[in-house]
């Protein structure tokens, strides 16, 4: 395997999750600012990282981010249409 | 010949569901500029059921279809069922009466649509929800069913397709237990709020939905007359809750009720 190449298939996936996770923080209930200040921090904290096995396991570590933000809002969704529609005793 | 789907998930643009909606200066409309809109939960709920039929079993739905009438707005709201996981979208494009919204519609009139739609295509399955968060109406899917004469399993909790026989098992929630229908195809759907959980589209997604097909069709071009049959004279909010007191004894809570009438 070429080294470089593999570092920058890399690089391609963790901007893509960096967007990906950018487009969640549009809802977020503390607002977008406070997302992406966060979210570019932690990813900055992580920019020098070289070691191919370290990148992926943060990846691993964003994807899970991921994967919480959907479920929180989801709940929210559901919680809202649940207390709107299916509680009858209040 | 195996069963293939064809299903048609109509959607509708509703305010979202986090924004509490605020009657206009006329007080007969909700107000609805500088508002966030969204795909209705419950239409969600619908596309990604039709989504998970197709992942459930390679080759069972040919096609999902989204529709949807409204302001050209609504396209949208399309765009975002596109990216959950549909093939192509038709907007039904209502003319706005003023510069800032167009003509709200009834659900009769709506499943008149969704009638000329549907027998226009070849759709032989249509999975909505079974009521949208605005006007909470839960009217459209069962009006569809009594026009097009087909089977309806409305409030769905669970959908499962017997691809032998064609035969549709719907589960739905009623008052203190579970009710399980199963009726042939053609048959209208809609959806419950447990039915599934819809997934977080994907930016990815987005991208390509803005590649897959979209076309406009007119109300008259479908051949439905979309008058409405109702006038709205006017609209309130609930009255304010008033606070409670509290009282420090016996006899002044005695009072109190006495003063109320309620002894």
């Amino acid at each position: 395997m070429v080294p470089g190449k593999d570092i920058s298939t890399l690089r391609f996936k963790v901007i893509r999750q960096y967007k990906q996770l950018l487009f969640m923080g549009r809802e977020y209930p503390r607002g977008y600012r406070y997302f992406r200040e966060n979210l570019h921090a932690g990813f900055k904290k992580n920019a020098g990282l070289t070691d191919a096995k370290e990148i992926e396991q943060k990846l691993k570590f964003a994807e899970y981010i991921e994967r919480e933000i959907a479920a929180l809002y989801y709940v929210r969704k559901y919680r809202a249409m649940k207390r709107r529609y299916y509680d009858n005793d209040n | 010949m195996p069963l293939r789907l064809n299903i048609v998930v109509p959607v509708k643009r509703v305010i979202d569901f986090a924004i509490k909606p605020r009657i206009n200066a006329s007080k007969n409309a909700i107000e609805t500029k500088g508002v966030k809109f969204s795909l209705n939960p419950f239409c969600e709920i619908a596309v990604e059921e039709a989504v998970r039929l197709r992942e459930s079993s390679k080759g069972l739905v040919e096609s999902i279809t989204l529709v949807s009438a409204g302001s050209a707005k609504s396209l949208d709201t399309l765009r975002a069922g596109l990216a959950l996981g549909a093939d192509k979208a038709t907007l039904i494009e209502i003319p706005a009466i003023d510069d800032s919204k167009s003509l709200e519609l009834e659900p009769l009139a709506v499943a008149k649509l969704l009638r000329a739609f549907v027998q226009k295509s070849n759709a032989n399955l249509v999975i909505m929800g079974k009521q949208a968060i605005d006007d909470d109406s839960n009217q459209t899917g069962q009006m569809l069913a009594g026009l097009l004469n087909w089977s309806q399993a409305t409030n769905a909790s669970k959908v499962t397709v017997d691809e032998t026989s064609g035969v549709v098992t719907v589960s739905r929630e009623v008052d203190g237990g579970t009710e399980t229908l199963s009726a042939p195809l053609p048959l209208v759907i809609t959806t419950d709020l447990r039915l599934n959980t819809p997934r977080y589209t994907k930016l990815q997604d987005i991208m390509k939905a803005k590649k897959k097909k979209t076309e406009k069709v007119s109300p008259e071009d479908l051949g439905v007359d979309i008058s409405s049959r109702l006038e709205i004279l006017s609209l309130s909010e609930p009255p304010k809750r008033t606070g409670g007191g509290k009282v420090n004894s016996v006899d002044a809570l005695i009072g109190k009720l006495k003063e109320t009438g309620a002894i």
